[in-house]
């Protein structure tokens, strides 16, 4: 049933009895062309671009909890392609694009809101760095503009610029197409697409093994609910990708995985009116269409696949969230929480082919995959189906760290001295 | 009397002592002791807030934090106002502002309220199904509205001029919870010598106590007990009583945050006084006592003003005096509403009927017949009549075959409800805990802890009084025993009082009415009915985290207290499953919400960051110093003369450097000394550079890199015996380089007999750079000879500068003639002072970072972090040189030999050369083959440094360039918003390119 405000009304009459299941939940088959595994936004995107663009419907996506469980569900949902390196530029722009027109390609509402992401730079260093940033985008087309700290606080009325902090607002990079959009609704957006299309979403199934023929290419793999035969698998399993990949073989992945918090404020009447982020204080804030304020925090020092931090994160945090809107010491944190995150060694994703045949790989998304959500589904999706990356994700293959072909943001964003 | 529904006596109330207060601009009086709900209801304000989507007017229906529907603004002033508290934790105070929010223009009469007609078609998940057409009204028109519409208070708009207070303490057994259990438990565990924390939220300790003033302990009542034991604790030195702190968040290894409202509560708070502090406590062993929390029934209209939990309406009158109603209506399937309906009725409140689901209620139900209470067994509500504020209800009787029909109608003002109680193990699971279905009695309870925990009382699913305070005891005793300390007797307590009936009936109740239609409210703050969660099952949500995202259930401030279990039966009813099934949604801190001020404590203004300074910063401050942050450093950028612009000031000191010689600060370098048998090895192993034959007496520069072989970090190694260096690092690099020195001494290479020490606080350093340098600080040395012969360019020693013992260094960042001195930080303004006079009597200058960098640039030293990137090699900076190829290994020495880290297209690092001298490129701009490059152009680098050079009288720049080196003589463009400047790759150094001057 197509969702629209006139169906909404018809279905009002009939006291909403009638709308359907979003996405199937049935039964595994014995064997599917591509199985992805994996059932966060990404590995549904994925789904869904094989069935709708490349015409592979015969697809599952095994989920060993509840889709969008991880990190689809406990992220802060920005959006933004105002990246520093041509490979990164490439990669998220092209998830923004489809972000811009996701709600009627899904036809689901998934809240895309480009209402602008404010990056904040303090001092001489952020400024140097910003300006390489700013003429990087401009260069590849990307939009992204500087904002003196008064036209910083135009755009984000309450910012505090007086020059008398410890680290006084500088200037600001603004992207006006950036934003937020309402992470769950992606996820069920893209499950409920894909299973009309015919992609099985299978729930509570476990991976326990994946198998492989005498000429080493994937024949099939167990789960908890049973065997499945496929000759293409699609790995999106954030964290867990490397437990997965050891069962093709492959050894492990170069991935760790570390605690990321999150919280919200009880909801507020509109606040904040875009989304601002400061990598200097380590602060990022917007404010959900609910009123809550969202805000990240950032990732524990150790490694640990449980999803739980420290306070001290969380209070270095909001002191650099209250040194930018002192007026916010009274709001209350509601609700904090951890994910898992998987960071590779120059912090940018895996994506493409594995050595494995027929195995194929996303993942190492660290604090950064929601805004990627449809662009790395839809180039997996690609690279599935044509057997080879696809041209914006081959520079992000597994191979890159043996070649040393690394593409680090953080690094290259670093100011040392 | 301070309102229609105050009683004439009773209450724990200080009749004594009335307060004035307003809420929503009317004045009104209560009682000290009251809170600002307790208060309002005596005064018969029915409505006291609107909810979140429906804007449903709603009234009191909790008397703890757990309430859903009575949030409010409290205004001190513009700066002190505070949305969004709940009513029953706002203590009443002289003069007490309150505002009820999310409304307009008025709580009586909101415009909003039309959302409660559209709500056939505002069902849960509504907004996934619309609003995408046209695309751009999205953004544009209905998100504006729904931001607008959405949310509670409003947040202050001025700065929170308050303080925050933290406090770091350890004990052996921390008690969350000041109920009868934790009370027991503090009591146990002082008894045993061991240091106690015992913490409750409200004002005062007692918990349910508080509202049985009839319930005895050892033959005492109740108040007298708690007085007792209180002293008793009290009196102990080594037991902290923290009153109004909530225990919030339990973190790993029995880590548990507490939150205290200091200065809330009070009239006119000692400004001196923090708002709140912060507790954080690692606990050895902690004893949760967290109580249970009731549950309302679910039943058609049941968030109608006036409904409200039978324990609520007993603690208003038995603690604060006040009968919340004058005729009730009781629905209950649990014993204890009628242990309230007793005790209203006392109070003159008329008892209209017991309506007790149970078919054939329970053991109170004879009690209550017997005592002249109407009560009508297997019967409930079918729907509440009244908008604003009950008026009456039409009882639903349930017939033997298993139906459900309308009743008759009861006039009624107050509507008490109880479906059972439900243990509160919030910190339990936060712990990470095992929660276990306790069939018996459809409850999940604490299982098997994970951290040093206990749970006791009502929280552990103990319901009787006496029981509550052995097992408390008992608990209290066992942590402290496993803390370390003695062992305590166990204690039996003789107790009457009321039993709690833990687990009772969950979801919706069986009423006449239409399903499917019907809204019985089960989360009240987010107007979510369990039509809401039947719909979200319907349209496939199985699992109850989709249930809870879905509808957004316990998800309000409140966070499902009282709502959760109701959301999960419902849903379970609905996929045809059990409770257990279902399972529970996650429970996360904290319990309550928490101030962000209370997380930032006095990290604020200059303590949210150390500011650290060199010895030297007054007398730069006295020379008219520019100050720039470099991380938490202050350092001077350049030093104006009066009137002199700053960048007259830095091409005046760029030039005294060439012409004669400058005095520069550069105290914040990193320094770390490397000593031990094995310092050479190591360092030899930790740069790039082959150390191990560094003679005694001989400075290197140094370039490190991580694994992967891309430059981390540069600096000097100089020795200053076989077995001592003295290393330098960039500003920023200082920890980090120390901690990843750490990082191999103690992971990599324990073999290795070597101490790294930080000493950049240790030693002030003074730069004198220019070609009078020898000539500024000969005369203050002793102990050495500074001829070029007898202490070359990269020379070290020991030596007395001034009269201060020192380390110094014949290095050159300037390309000058270079000495700095080291000397102790307490010397280091009295030798800035000497070299300062000396400097100026050659006609030198003072100079910044930012000469500094002019400096460097001219002769083409790199900046890490300024020029390199993190993703480029020794080499691509033409620091090849340095590197120790012959070396067996060291940190970087693999990650260099990958494929992709030497070879065609690697970034090298030239100069550009622009034919107009006046221009100045931009660093950061990139660089293109293609004059007019389209977007999507692939750069060839970008300028990493770019300055106007006083002593070339032209702008000169640093860049990164693919294949660089071969590029040199080519032209490349840089593109910029008003066109492309064309510019010619050459090589990186513009000024005395043999280098002669450093060695004069």
């Amino acid at each position: 049933m197509r969702f629209s405000f006139l169906s909404l009304l018809r279905n009002a009459f009939s006291a909403h009895r009638d709308w359907p299941e979003q996405w199937r939940s049935p039964e595994p088959k014995p064997a599917y062309d591509v199985v992805i595994v994996g059932g966060g936004g990404h590995g549904l995107a994925a789904a869904y671009f094989l069935a709708a663009e490349f015409g592979i419907r015969n697809v599952a996506v095994v989920e060993r909890g509840w889709i969008g469980g991880g990190n689809s569900g406990r992220n802060t949902t920005i959006v933004r392609s105002n990246y520093l390196l041509e490979d990164s530029e490439a990669l998220y722009d092209h998830s923004l694009k489809i972000w811009e027109n996701l709600s009627q390609t899904l036809n689901y509402n998934v809240m895309f809101s480009p209402r602008g992401i404010l990056m904040l730079a303090h001092g001489h260093h952020d400024v140097q760095s910003f300006t390489r940033h700013l003429h990087a985008n401009r260069l590849a087309g990307i939009d992204s503009e500087w904002l003196s700290p008064e036209e910083a606080r135009a755009f984000c009325p309450g910012l505090n610029i007086s020059k008398d902090i410890r680290y006084p607002i500088g200037g600001a990079t603004l992207q006006r197409r950036g934003g937020v959009a309402r992470h769950d609704a992606v996820v069920w957006g893209f499950a409920r697409a894909a299973s009309a299309l015919g992609v099985d979403i299978l729930q509570n199934c476990e991976v326990t093994g994946i198998r492989r023929g005498p000429d080493g290419a994937v024949t099939g793999l167990d789960t908890t609910r049973g065997a499945i035969a496929t000759r293409k698998i699609g790995v999106s399993a954030a964290g867990h990708t490397s437990v997965v990949l050891e069962m093709a073989g492959l050894g492990r992945l170069p991935l760790e995985s570390t605690p990321l918090q999150a919280l919200v404020s009880e909801p507020l009447k509109p606040l904040i009116s875009c989304v601002v982020m400061s990598n200097t204080i380590h602060a990022y804030i917007s404010q959900s269409d609910k009123g809550d304020l969202v805000i990240g925090a950032g990732t524990d020092q150790y490694v640990s696949y449980s999803q739980t931090g420290g306070l001290q994160i969380t209070a270095h945090t909001l002191d650099a969230i209250c040194e930018l809107f002192p007026h916010l010491r009274r709001v209350r944190m509601m609700r904090n929480w951890g994910g898992i995150v998987d960071n590779t060694v120059d912090r940018s994703p895996i994506l493409g082919p594995t050595p494995v045949p027929g195995l194929f790989v996303n993942c190492g998304w660290g604090t950064g995959g929601f805004k990627a959500t449809p662009g790395a589904g839809h180039l997996l999706a690609a690279t599935i189906a044509r057997g080879e990356a696809h041209p914006i994700a081959a520079p992000f293959g597994l191979d890159r760290f043996a070649r040393g072909r690394l593409i680090d943001e953080a690094a290259a964003a670093a100011v040392a001295h | 009397m301070t309102g229609p529904f105050r009683t004439p006596t009773g209450g724990r109330i200080d009749r004594t002592r009335p307060i004035a207060f307003t809420f929503d601009g009317r004045r009104y009086t209560g009682f000290q002791g009251d809170t600002l709900a307790s208060a309002l209801l005596a005064a018969g304000v029915k409505v006291v807030g609107r909810s979140f989507k429906y804007h449903r007017p709603r009234g009191l229906v909790s008397a703890g934090s757990d309430e859903p529907n009575a949030l409010v603004t409290v205004i001190r002033d513009a700066g002190r106002t505070t949305p969004n508290l709940v009513a029953n934790e706002v203590e009443l105070r002289e003069g007490l502002v309150a505002e009820s929010q999310n409304r307009w223009p008025s709580l009586a009469f909101d415009v909003s309220a039309v959302n409660d007609l559209l709500s056939p078609i505002f069902v849960s998940g509504f907004y996934y199904k619309t609003f995408m057409w046209p695309k751009s009204f999205w953004s544009k028109v209905f998100e504006p509205v729904i931001r607008a519409a959405a949310g509670f208070g409003r947040a202050p708009t001025a700065a929170d001029p308050d303080g925050y207070a933290q406090r770091f303490v350890h004990c052996d057994v921390l008690v969350a919870g000041g109920g009868p259990a934790g009370l027991a438990a503090a009591l146990a565990a002082a008894e045993s010598g061991a240091r106690v924390i015992l913490c409750d939220e409200g004002p005062e300790f007692g918990g349910s106590l508080l509202a049985e003033p009839a319930a005895t302990i050892d033959s005492a009542p109740a108040a007298q007990w708690i007085a007792a034991t209180l002293a008793t604790l009290a009196a102990h030195p080594r037991v902290t009583l923290l009153t109004r702190t909530c225990a919030f968040g339990y973190y790993q290894d029995n880590f548990v945050a507490l939150l205290e409202r200091v200065t809330d509560h009070r009239a006119a708070p000692d400004p001196a006084l923090p708002r709140e502090c912060l507790w954080q406590v690692r606990a050895a062993q902690v004893v949760i006592a967290a109580g249970a929390l009731e549950r309302p029934l679910v039943f058609p209209d049941n968030d109608r003003p006036g409904v409200m939990l039978a324990g609520a309406a007993r603690a208003w009158v038995n603690r604060w005096g006040v009968a919340a109603g004058a005729r009730a209506v009781v629905y209950t399937a649990s014993d204890s509403a009628y242990a309230a309906a007793h005790d209203l009725r006392s109070a003159g409140v008329e008892i209209v009927r017991i309506l007790d689901l149970r078919p054939d209620g329970g053991p109170a139900t004879a009690v209550a017949r017997a005592a002249g209470l109407t009560v009508e067994t297997g019967a409930g509500i079918d729907r509440v009549l009244g908008s604003t504020a009950v008026t009456g209800v039409v009882t639903a009787r349930h017939r033997a075959d298993g139906t459900t029909a309308a009743g008759e109608t009861l006039a009624c003002d107050l509507v008490l409800t109880s479906a059972g109680w439900t243990p509160s193990v919030h910190l339990f699971s936060q712990s990470r805990g095992r929660l276990r279905w306790d069939a018996a009695r459809a409850t999940f309870l604490p299982g098997t802890p994970h951290e040093a925990a206990r749970s006791a009382g009502a929280c552990n699913g103990t319901a009787s009084l006496a029981d509550c305070l052995d097992e408390g005891f008992a608990a209290g005793a066992a942590a402290a025993r496993d803390a370390g300390h003695g062992a305590v007797a166990a204690r039996r307590f003789a107790a009457t009082g009321t039993a709690i009936d833990i687990g009772g009936f969950a979801g919706e109740a069986p009423h006449g009415g239409n399903r499917d239609r019907t809204r019985a409210f089960v989360d009240l703050q987010h107007d979510v009915t369990a039509k809401d969660i039947r719909l979200a099952v319907r349209e496939g949500f199985r699992s109850i985290e989709h249930v809870k995202r879905y509808t957004t259930t316990g998800m309000a401030t409140d966070q499902g207290k009282t709502s959760n279990i109701n959301a999960l039966a419902v849903a379970a009813a609905a996929t045809g499953t059990s409770l257990p099934a279902v399972g529970l949604t996650t429970f996360r801190r904290p319990y309550t919400p928490v101030s962000f001020g209370a997380f930032a404590g006095a990290s604020r203004g200059d303590l949210f960051d150390p500011v650290r300074r060199t010895p030297a910063h007054a007398r730069a401050t006295v020379a008219g110093a520019v100050f720039e942050d470099v991380g938490q450093w202050k350092r001077a950028l350049c030093l104006p003369a009066p009137g002199e612009s700053e960048g007259a000031a830095v091409a005046r000191e760029v030039r005294s450097v060439r012409a004669t010689v400058g005095l520069f600060d550069a105290s914040t370098l990193g320094k770390i000394e490397v000593v031990g048998p094995d310092a050479a090895t190591f360092l030899d192993r930790f740069y790039v550079n082959a150390l191990a034959k560094l003679p005694v007496g001989r400075c290197r520069y140094v370039v490190a890199t991580r694994d992967d072989g891309f430059v981390y970090d540069d600096g000097i190694v100089a020795r200053l015996a076989p077995d001592r260096f003295h290393v330098t690092t960039t500003t920023g690099g200082a920890a980090r380089v120390h901690a990843l020195m750490e990082d191999f001494l103690q992971t990599e290479w324990p073999d290795l007999d070597v101490w790294a020490t930080s000493i950049t606080e240790r030693w002030a350093v003074m730069a004198i750079q220019g070609p009078q340098a020898r000539a500024v600080l000969a005369p203050l040395v002793e102990g050495l000879d500074l001829a070029p012969e007898a202490f070359p360019h990269m020379s070290v020693a020991t030596c007395t500068v001034a009269g201060i013992p020192a380390r110094l260094f014949r290095v050159s960042f300037t390309g000058e003639l270079g000495f700095e001195v080291n000397v102790p930080a307490d010397h280091g303004a009295a030798l800035w002072d000497r070299l300062a006079a000396r400097v100026a009597g050659h006609g030198g200058t003072l100079y910044g970072t930012e000469a500094m960098h002019v400096l460097r640039a001219e002769k083409g030293y790199v900046v890490v972090g300024q020029d390199t990137d993190g993703t480029l090699t020794p080499d691509d900076v033409g620091l090849g040189w340095a590197v120790g190829r012959a070396k067996a290994d060291f940190v970087g020495k693999a990650g260099l030999a990958r494929p992709d880290l030497a070879g065609p297209g690697r970034r090298q690092l030239v100069g550009l050369r622009v034919e107009d001298p006046e221009v100045v490129l931009v660093e950061g701009a990139q660089i293109t083959a293609d004059p007019a490059p389209p977007p999507g152009t692939h750069a060839l680098g970008h300028v990493t440094s770019a300055y106007a050079s006083p002593n070339l009288g032209r702008g000169i720049a640093l860049a990164v360039v693919e294949d660089g080196r071969s590029r040199i003589g080519t032209i490349v463009h840089v593109p910029m918003p008003g066109g492309s400047i064309a510019a010619t790759v050459v090589a990186p150094v513009f000024w005395d390119e043999e280098g002669r001057r450093l060695h004069a």
